[in-house]
């Protein structure tokens, strides 16, 4: 046994973008950590069709996002981002297992915790640091801040700052797909703070009547902002509040099963409208970078959950389990991210503040040669076109 | 002794103003010794909460985070602990269901204060504010009052974007049936929040999330639990004759720094703190701008059917032939928020437009610049 991890180590090339492209697609399976719980539906199986390759993109990928959102912390501690900062670190595996199992060409749309799923539709680091510190290269192009990324052409619809509004829009955007024919769906994400908004279920009635082909993904942290969700909801069991919709309970730290669901979700999507995804999950950081994150939750929880349950090292310890890859080569790997991420923050910090010309730019597609004013009317002018 | 008449006379309404005057005047003679001490708005805010809590047990407060996390802008601090969990309720993210509750026992006879973490949040809940609170004492013919607050932040604060920037005061201003007031000092806010609790009648008080950590002097008579200011009155912040510039919440601090630089110049700017949206302090404006015969609204909302839009109307109705200069108007610019700090910048009032402006009702300027 030894001579044989021995002897594939002399076979295989150093841990980086190389070994992604060399490394098998053939199909491995694993079983999920926890059983899937199905709200008027029966679940799908527990046993994951996966390859070495999409184990070690799991990987470096979701390490990718945990380095972002580390980065953005201390960007926002030395004032280079300002307003409000979202972080989602520790969530990582909805947004990589969910890319895993639908294409660009379904849509996704989230609240204002978006930088990670902004990286999982094709978002480039450089984009998002640039928006976060307001330079004119941003994906916004600095008008828009942390929580208003966008990416229309890879199906990311943002980015929304009122808390429960994405899902109407969601449903929307499904709406969009289902007459248009596309056969796409629409992932809509909203957190357990959300979940007890009127708008949700109203948009999820209209959903089920119209047999759209909606996904709703609750990423449940647990915490709506300081407030824990028993305090919040009578009936935290948020796959079931769907009640004539079928729901699923997935284990959202576990790439791998957020895949399947996802899957699984797509596929009934399509034939049989509306389906409610709670991934249970958690988030490291406070609500935003103005909340501590300790007041309402102890710290021996959030590190319980850090050894536990972290979604970066469940990856790693199957990698290693499998002999995908070794202790070094991952550990390279996050060196190298972590430089990618340092070169992009240093390339954003170069890039200039919009011009002031586009204070006035794009509050039409169509301004019809009208007037807008600066604060002083007499002084800033401009026609919009 | 002089609180409690001075109470019962601020809070009954317009004809007291004159006798309230008198008596402020005596108070602040008698109290003069004492006005070295300064407080927050945030602590301001905080004391009137608890003081009116405590003064009635009809009075109840309900948000978001407002009693175990101690307010979001720690507004409500300490009074989940003093008060208990029946009296401040932590409410699920769901401002349409609660502003709905809190208008309806308000119906009952309670005294609700319902607060949005910010304003841009009560746009979820707007149907209930102008639907169920405002308009119900006029429909139901005075059976259905709503003595209700709905209080939190407005405006922009530092770089949060175009959702979380919005001023609502032109909107809620707009609305009969309801009552805006937008405090700047912490005397206002101390003596506007008491007042709006203890109104009969739906009001909105808008607050300002930069002005929280502001410290203002306050006497021993704003001090006092019996302290309160009457709803509809504006302040006139700084006394002058060249120009008048009205102001609320934040602004009023952006005013009185033009005042200070225009003053440097030679241009004497009287500062009018409006304290009251709805009802409009018409008569104080009015007689301003009748004695300095030149107007510069500023407000950080958007321009067009703004607060300054309904003075610029109020004064040339009521007092067109003492206009030398055509009125002016700064407020924040015609598009939503932007996020890039350049940019945010540009979009809202900054102190050296409104002394552009004050300076164009002095005299004639050159050509109007160039478009942008």
């Amino acid at each position: 046994m030894a001579l044989t991890r021995r002897y594939l180590h002399l076979l295989r090339p150093v841990f980086s973008a190389r070994l992604l492209t060399t490394a098998s697609t053939s199909p491995i399976s694993i079983e999920t950590s926890l059983p899937f719980t199905g709200h008027n539906i029966d679940p799908p199986s527990r046993s994951v069709q996966t390859s070495p390759h999409e184990l070690l993109s799991f990987f470096r990928d979701m390490a990718l996002m945990r380095r972002m959102e580390i980065a953005a912390d201390s960007l926002y501690k030395a004032k280079l981002i300002r307003g409000f900062c979202h972080l989602y670190d520790g969530q990582e595996a909805v947004a990589i297992g969910m890319e895993a199992a639908i294409t660009r060409k379904d849509c996704i749309i989230t609240a204002y915790r978006d930088h990670c799923l902004f990286l999982g539709r094709g978002g480039t680091l450089l984009e998002a640091f640039a928006e976060l510190m307001g330079r004119k290269d941003g994906c916004s192009k600095g008008k828009g801040g942390s929580m208003h990324f966008y990416k229309k052409e890879s199906g990311f619809y943002g980015g929304h700052g009122i808390v429960g509004a994405q899902i109407p829009l969601g449903c929307g955007l499904a709406f969009a797909q289902k007459y248009s024919k596309d056969d796409n769906v629409t992932f809509m994400m909203y957190g357990d703070g959300a979940a007890n908004q009127g708008q949700l279920f109203e948009a999820l009635n209209m959903a089920a009547l119209w047999d759209l082909p909606a996904i709703l993904v609750c990423e449940n942290n647990h915490y709506g902002m300081g407030t824990a969700e028993w305090r919040a909801a009578k009936s935290p069991s948020y796959f079931k509040r769907g009640d004539y919709v079928p729901g699923l309970k997935v284990d959202g730290m576990d790439a791998l099963a957020v895949k399947q669901a996802c899957k699984f979700a797509k596929e009934h999507a399509l034939k049989n409208g509306p389906i409610i995804l709670e991934m249970d999950t958690y988030r490291y950081h406070g609500h935003s970078m103005s909340d501590p994150g300790s007041t309402y939750r102890t710290r021996d929880e959030i590190s319980g959950i850090r050894q536990e349950r972290d979604p970066v090292e469940r990856i790693r310890k199957l990698i290693l389990a499998h002999d995908l890859a070794t202790e070094k080569e991952m550990k390279d790997t996050e060196k190298e991210i972590r430089k990618e991420v340092d070169e992009a923050i240093a390339k954003a910090k170069e890039i200039p503040s919009p011009d002031p010309a586009e204070l006035f730019t794009n509050v039409y597609v169509k301004g019809l040669g009208v007037e807008a004013f600066g604060a002083d009317r007499k002084e800033l002018r401009a026609v919009l076109p | 002794m002089l609180g409690v008449l001075r109470r019962k006379v601020a809070c009954q309404g317009a004809h007291a103003w004159g006798l309230e005057q008198g008596l402020r005047v005596i108070a602040s003679r008698a109290l003069s010794s004492s006005a070295k001490e300064t407080m927050t708005v945030r602590d301001a805010l905080n004391s009137a909460l608890d003081e009116e809590m405590s003064a009635d047990p009809k009075v109840f407060v309900m948000g978001e985070e407002v009693g175990e996390y101690q307010g979001a802008y720690k507004i409500t601090k300490g009074l989940l602990n003093k008060y208990g969990p029946e009296r401040v309720l932590d409410t699920p993210i769901t401002e349409a269901g609660f502003a709905g509750i809190g208008v309806g026992a308000a119906y009952y006879g309670l005294k609700p204060v319902i607060e949005f973490m910010t304003f841009n949040f009560s746009m979820q809940a707007i149907d209930h504010i102008i639907n169920s609170a405002a308009k119900s004492n006029y429909m139901s013919s005075g059976q259905i009052s709503v003595p209700i607050v709905f209080r939190g932040p407005n405006g922009a604060a530092a770089g949060v974007g175009a959702q979380h920037s919005q001023c609502y005061a032109a909107w809620f201003g707009a609305c009969p049936g309801l009552k805006v007031l937008t405090p700047y000092s912490s005397e206002d806010a101390r003596g506007l929040l008491k007042a709006a609790i203890r109104d009969p009648d739906p009001v909105v008080f808008l607050e300002n999330e930069l002005l929280y950590g502001e410290s203002f002097p306050v006497s021993a008579e704003v001090l006092d639990s019996s302290f309160c200011l009457p709803i509809g009155k504006a302040k006139i912040e700084r006394e002058g004759k060249d120009v008048t510039i009205t102001a609320f919440s934040k602004m009023v601090g952006y005013a009185l720094q033009a005042a200070d630089i225009l003053a440097k110049e030679g241009f004497s700017a009287e500062v009018i703190n409006l304290r009251s949206i709805r009802p409009l302090d018409r008569a104080a404006i009015n007689a301003s701008v009748r004695k300095t015969n030149r107007l510069v609204t500023v407000e950080e909302g958007f321009p067009q059917h703004g607060v300054g839009a309904e003075i610029c109307a109020s004064v040339l109705e009521d007092s067109f032939e003492y206009l030398d200069a055509a009125v002016e108007r700064i407020s924040g610019a015609d598009v939503p928020m932007p996020y890039a700090a350049n940019l945010e910048r540009m979009a809202v009032p900054q102190v050296e437009d409104i002394v552009r402006a004050a300076k164009r009702t002095c005299y004639r300027s050159t050509a109007l610049a160039a478009t942008a």
